[in-house]
């Protein structure tokens, strides 16, 4: 078994998988059960000032009869008194003293509030602090959360304030709502945060129902928008970590978060920079049992791969993430159908011949069987019939050996550039 | 609760309908194949992937649109088709997982429809031409449809009491309730085609009379009742007809129960199933089949034979009967028969069988039940003038035209003798495709005569 030993920036746990600040870590006795089941860590549920919640606060997109491929809510910080919630830590961290307790916290733009706060925090045993500046409903309307987050200036100040009194390890929590996610990491990391945890929910609108014309989800015939998670963010947030992790200026750690559901999730982020993870959705929709498979699965995994320890796949592929300029354009791969495993659904064929390249045609073998032929020489190699195809292994993308060399667009422009130069000179 | 309305709770559908959410987890599943093998397995080429993924969207309206679009009868299509050997055998998913269960959707959409009292179609701009329609089954009311949908002014001369044929009276209510082959006929109706009941053409009203008030005349007659057996003790008491019996327990009430009786039935197609499970759901006590080949030759679909052993009816394999008996009162008491052996192929390919001499031996009986297959109505066909083999009316090829002019056939009564298959959908295709070429025809005259 390798060693799932974890730290991010400092803080320790017994597995890389966290549950994030959010509904299943609003008490000690959530918190208790989770870790009974085996998460490694728990980013309490945000404290702040007080606030008051509305009904109804959730609503899921479903697609195709899956349920919770994406989740949205309106809930907001929690509703619990600040004592009361320190208290839950504190007993909580005395039954539990090898898993990870981060609070995460959200104040006013206000250098003494931030201390006051911070050393109320710090004084019942929290390994470390996660500054939300990511949420983007309700508390942005005050000048908190996302409001602050969109803005470089306000995330370095009030890391910097966090960590003139913070004896703890401090996570600034970044929101995804911004053009470029590394201006406000790179903030975070000039104020002094000892790693950045990625990305928080995006602006959205579950939906409206066609039928009552209402929003999704509605409070009394009125909506507003809310922060999107979910399966569905995966892409987004895996890229945000990678931007992230390829920045030379975000040198600290990252904790990755966003649709994270499964072990293989899970690999994925830390091979994109992620030090851990932080899941909440698949625990929202399934319960804290999840962990177990979680745990299993990445052991399982680091054994076949060799690996001792989950920290040895930290950043592993950040560095084939690249530029589209330094792609090699002269690489060709082509479709190859496999008729044997094929089962003549056709979506390969329509597929391409309405929205690709018209490369794949719908013939009959000597025995007037159905079958299906690529055309390599009008292939592009774009992936979309084997995208759209149902079966595994019917439609392998095999690379076509070419005798040129590679080149990538950026390349290509420097020698066009320097044919330029010497014809002019 | 007595005997009778537990027994009438008997003949509810066996087959549970999908929920809606059954459904469109179903309707996920199809993978939505492009020239989809199931639409060419479809006699009458209903679009499935297309009405599946409207329930899927929640378009269920739409869904059954498509599929009564394409058959006037599939409603009774969901329940009848033998859809393993049809759009379901078709299903490319059989060779990754396991086929979708298009009956059970087209069911769940058509039902939606009937249950929801939707309008599906309306008549066309009305064309001064009239349509006569002889039988109001499958192939008929498809027919009708098409034509009404045109603007043909059509009427049907249809014998029984209610339209549907087979649809109606000849299929079990525990698989297709008359209820839903009632809202085929109902939607048929709606677009203003006159569907006259209990009239019999040759009895109540002649062919010349209906020839002479129709620009073009469809034979869509079917079939008849079951032949003699030519077994002495036909005509006792408690011998019947299996397409009889079906239609008697069709009624609005059962026919007399046969609590605690034993019975065979003779003949193993469909419709000899129908007779057994028939027997065991009105109260019988032991049903047994009695055929003279084995299940190797028997007619009948897998499914229907899985369906009548579950419902407890024996099978008595190479046992022919020779003999009814009946006691003083006329009832009868026994049959008697004889096993079989089996010989070599014959030239229609089947295993031919042989009496085993010294064999015959005697099983007591409260009834029995014929089901050997179904009488033509040759008499009706030589009153009117048209060609026919052995009741087997004769068509051109693709045209549906008989040997006599503006007549057509289509349906059961133009099956057999080599020719096509005697299955709901195929007469529905058949009836569609006799109101295309009709139309045709008579476009073809307008403008001749414009």
């Amino acid at each position: 078994m390798a060693d799932l030993m974890t730290n991010v920036g400092g803080i320790t746990s017994p597995n890389p998988f966290w549950l994030a600040s959010a509904p299943p870590t609003n008490s000690g006795y959530q918190v208790q059960r989770a870790f009974e089941a085996g998460w490694g860590g728990a980013v309490w549920k945000t404290l702040g000032d007080p606030i008051i919640n509305t009904t109804s606060r959730f609503a899921a997109v479903s697609y195709n009869g899956q349920r919770v491929a994406g989740f949205n809510n309106i809930e907001l910080i929690t509703d619990r008194p600040l004592e009361v919630n320190l208290k839950e830590i504190y007993e909580t961290k005395k039954r539990f003293p090898d898993h990870a307790i981060i609070a995460s916290l959200m104040m006013e733009p206000k250098r003494e509030r931030w201390h006051e706060l911070v050393k109320r925090v710090e004084q019942v045993g929290v390994d470390g602090l996660e500054l939300n500046f990511g949420c983007p409903h309700g508390m942005a309307e005050r000048g908190m959360g996302s409001a602050s987050g969109q803005v470089p200036e306000l995330v370095e100040k009030q890391t910097y304030w966090v960590k003139e009194v913070a004896t703890t390890p401090v996570i600034v929590k970044l929101t995804p709502n911004i053009t470029d996610i590394t201006a406000t990491a790179e903030a975070a990391v000039r104020g002094g945060a000892d790693s950045i945890s990625l990305i928080n929910t995006i602006n959205s609108l579950a939906g409206v129902d066609i039928h009552t014309w209402n929003t999704i989800p509605n409070v009394d015939g009125k909506g507003a928008h809310g922060g999107y998670c979910g399966p569905a963010v995966k892409p987004i947030a895996l890229n945000m970590v990678a931007e992230c992790a390829r920045n030379e200026n975000v040198n600290v750690p990252i904790s990755g978060i966003g649709g994270i559901s499964n072990w293989q999730d899970a690999v994925e982020f830390m091979l994109m920079g992620a030090s851990g993870v932080q899941v909440c959705t698949q625990a929202m929709h399934h319960g804290f049992r999840i962990v177990e498979d979680m745990i299993e699965g990445l052991n399982l995994y680091l054994d076949e791969k060799g690996l001792s320890s989950v920290s040895e796949l930290t950043g592993q592929s950040v560095k084939k993430y690249s530029n589209w300029g330094d792609l090699n354009l002269n690489h060709q791969i082509v479709a190859e159908i496999n008729n044997d495993v094929c089962i003549n659904c056709n979506k390969c064929h329509i597929a391409c011949e309405d929205t690709a390249h018209q490369c794949i045609d719908m013939l009959n073998d000597e025995d007037g069987n159905p079958i299906l032929r690529v055309r390599e020489e009008e292939c592009v190699g774009c992936n979309l019939c084997s995208i759209v195809c149902p079966v595994d292994g019917a439609i392998n993308m095999v690379e076509k050996l070419n005798d040129r060399p590679p080149m990538s667009w950026n390349e290509r422009e420097r020698v066009i550039q320097s044919l330029t130069v010497s014809k002019s000179s | 609760m007595n005997v009778l309305d537990r027994l009438k709770e008997n003949f509810d559908e066996v087959e549970q309908a999908l929920s809606k959410q059954e459904a469109v987890e179903e309707s996920n599943r199809c993978l939505y194949c492009y020239d989809a093998p199931c639409i060419t397995a479809c006699p009458t080429g209903i679009d499935i992937p297309s009405f599946i993924q409207k329930i899927s969207s929640d378009n269920v309206y739409g869904s059954a649109r498509t599929i009564m679009e394409a058959n006037p009868v599939g409603a009774s299509c969901a329940r009848v088709c033998p859809t393993e050997e049809l759009c379901e055998g078709a299903c490319v998913l059989n060779h990754s997982t396991t086929p979708i269960m298009i009956g059970k959707l087209q069911r769940y959409a058509t039902d939606w429809a009937k249950h929801n009292e939707k309008v599906l179609f309306k008549r066309g701009r009305p064309i001064d031409r009239s349509i006569g329609i002889i039988g109001g089954g499958p192939a008929g009311l498809s027919c009708a449809r098409e034509l009404a949908v045109q603007g043909y002014e059509v009427t049907i001369y249809e014998a029984n009491e209610e339209a549907g044929g087979l649809d109606t009276y000849g299929i079990v209510s525990f698989r297709l309730p008359k209820a839903v082959s009632r809202w085929e006929v109902e939607q048929v109706e709606q677009l203003g085609v006159d569907i006259q009941t209990n009239c019999k053409v040759g009895e109540d009203v002649s062919f010349n009379e209906i020839q002479s008030k129709h620009d073009s005349i469809v034979l869509a007659i079917g079939m008849g009742e079951v032949p003699n057996l030519h077994l002495h003790g036909e005509t006792l008491e408690g011998v019947h007809d299996a397409i009889q019996l079906v239609k008697s327990t069709k009624k609005d009430d059962l026919p007399e129960p046969l609590v605690g009786k034993r019975g065979v039935v003779i003949g193993a197609g469909n419709t000899a199933i129908d007779g057994a499970t028939c027997a065991i759901r009105l109260g019988a006590e032991q049903v047994q089949i009695l055929y003279r080949r084995t299940s190797e030759e028997m007619t009948a679909y897998d499914f229907e034979y899985e369906f009548a052993k579950q419902d407890g009816v024996e099978f008595r394999w190479l046992t022919m009967p020779t003999r009814i008996h009946g006691n003083d009162q006329g009832k009868v008491t026994s049959i008697e028969c004889v096993k079989m052996a089996l010989q070599e192929p014959g030239e229609d390919g089947r295993r031919r069988v042989q009496p085993i001499e010294g064999s015959n031996f005697t099983i007591e009986v409260d009834f029995v039940i014929k089901a050997i297959g179904q009488n033509r109505y040759i008499d009706l066909l030589n009153e009117i003038g048209i060609d026919h083999v052995n009741g087997v009316v004769r068509v051109e090829e693709g045209r549906f035209s008989t040997s006599l002019e503006n007549v057509y056939a289509c349906g059961d009564v133009t099956f057999g003798e080599g020719h096509g298959e005697a299955m709901v959908v195929t007469a529905a295709e058949q009836g569609k495709q006799t109101a295309y070429r009709i139309h045709e025809h008579l476009q073809g005259q307008a403008r001749t005569f414009a």
